[in-house]
């Protein structure tokens, strides 16, 4: 049946589809998991409700409060918790880097979310610095802290990885971009758990060569969720990797996705060169909207490549 | 074995401001021997107190991250890449 009571209701089971047009062996299959198709548009959603319904569990959060809830967001987990938030009658902050794609801001805005920005050239690290200070000046926000609350990866262990498992079950690899680490570490470990010899396999941007202004390497930050015996291998891929098959997956597969999911489909056909036979899945965190502003698809795959080394697309 | 290593811009004042060295060595462990003793200030920055890789340090060899190749005993094929990236947040 698919009729719902509430957009919430929609989030998850979104589908597999086949990209093996672009595997470079017949004999190695690659399904891609469409998280675009969730209702705030990515897989962040998910962590979203849950890192909502677990607070609220603990008597964190009341619905109806109006409490704030405060988070260091790149864009998509702003989104989610932006929509989670509206309905359940909460107002929500977001620390923002400045050098996301515009429509990521628009978004949150439409969504009724406030927006701060934190320095660019400080990454996602600036980001998180600055939502520990505003928490620690103001103790009625309520901070649920994606990279270190294990309702992130609960989402994905009881939803993302069992969707994949009941929709793949011939699942040799897994391979996903790694931001939070939530998705790779949920998936990974129900993976672990109910099909052991499957592969999991995490993709980055090169983020530590982007992030400007650290002073020394004890600014550096792995998120708490962070768990490197769930990974079988880390892979960087570029940004002008990242763009090529953001552009090939809409032109050889009709799959209108974001740049992360490009690096993500990047890292899958690496792996793919390596084997004989295979069914890997591979996670495409949201769909192509936020991205338009970029020229990702339409400009000059130079001039491209110089706005992603500058612009925040994980 | 001659490989490039680059160094990101928050170590290259232990490098007088070198972004690439060209070092020999036939694993990476080899390899970083090879640039402390070049570069003495970069082992606080490369190795942990406990003899094995800083937590807060990356290093990818052709992209692939050591920790899960080999770590410091990850073998090196002639003309290899290696970059140190500091360990920083990832969007979400
Ligand atoms: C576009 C995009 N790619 C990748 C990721 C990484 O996902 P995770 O935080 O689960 O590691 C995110 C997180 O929001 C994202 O928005």
């Amino acid at each position: 049946m698919t009729r719902y009571d509430s957009v919430l209701d929609l989030i998850g089971n979104t589908p597999l589809v086949g990209i093996h047009a672009l595997s470079p062996n017949p004999d190695v299959k690659i399904w891609a998991k469409l998280e675009g198709q969730n209702p705030g548009g990515s897989a962040k959603d998910r962590i979203a409700k849950t890192m909502v319904d677990l607070a609220e569990g603990d008597g964190v959060l009341t619905r109806g409060s109006g409490q704030i809830i405060l988070e260091p967001s790149s864009g998509n987990t702003g989104i989610g918790l932006a929509l989670v938030a509206k309905l359940r009658g909460y107002r929500l902050r977001v620390v923002l880097p400045e050098n996301v794609s515009i429509e990521r801001r628009q978004l949150l805005e439409i969504f009724g979310a406030e927006v701060v920005l934190s320095p660019g050239e400080e990454g996602s690290n600036g980001a998180i610095r600055r939502a520990e200070q505003l928490a620690a000046e103001d103790e009625e926000l309520v901070m649920l802290f994606q990279y270190g609350n294990p309702a992130n990866p609960l989402a994905h262990y009881l939803g993302t990885g069992p969707e994949i498992l009941r929709d793949c079950p011939e699942i040799d690899v897994f391979c996903a971009g790694l931001g939070t680490s939530g998705t790779l570490m949920g998936v990974g470990r129900y993976l672990k758990e109910h099909k052991p010899e499957a592969k999991i396999l995490a993709v980055e941007p090169p983020v530590g060569e982007l992030v400007q202004g650290l002073r020394n390497l004890d600014d550096g930050f792995v998120p708490p969720i962070f768990d490197a015996a769930m990974l079988d291998r880390k892979t960087i891929v570029r940004p002008r990797e990242s763009i090529e098959w953001t552009r090939r997956l809409l032109s050889e597969c009709g799959v209108f996705a974001g740049i992360s999911s490009g690096a993500a489909v990047a890292g899958a056909v690496k792996y793919a060169q390596r084997v004989d036979a295979a069914n890997i899945v591979v996670l495409l965190p949201d769909g192509g909207w936020k991205y338009l502003s970029s020229g990702a698809w339409t400009d000059d795959i130079d001039v491209v490549e110089e706005r992603a080394t500058r612009i925040n697309y994980w | 074995m001659a490989v490039t290593i680059s160094i990101p811009t928050v170590l290259r004042t232990q490098t007088d401001g070198q972004a690439n060295v060209e070092v020999d060595g036939a694993t990476v462990g080899a390899v970083f021997d090879e640039v402390i003793s070049r570069f003495p200030g970069l082992k606080a920055n490369l190795v942990g107190d406990d003899g094995g890789l800083h937590k807060f340090v990356n290093v990818f060899v052709d992209d692939e991250d050591i920790r899960y190749l080999d770590g410091l005993d990850t073998k090196l094929d002639d003309g290899a890449s290696i970059a140190i990236l500091p360990a920083v947040a990832g969007g979400a």
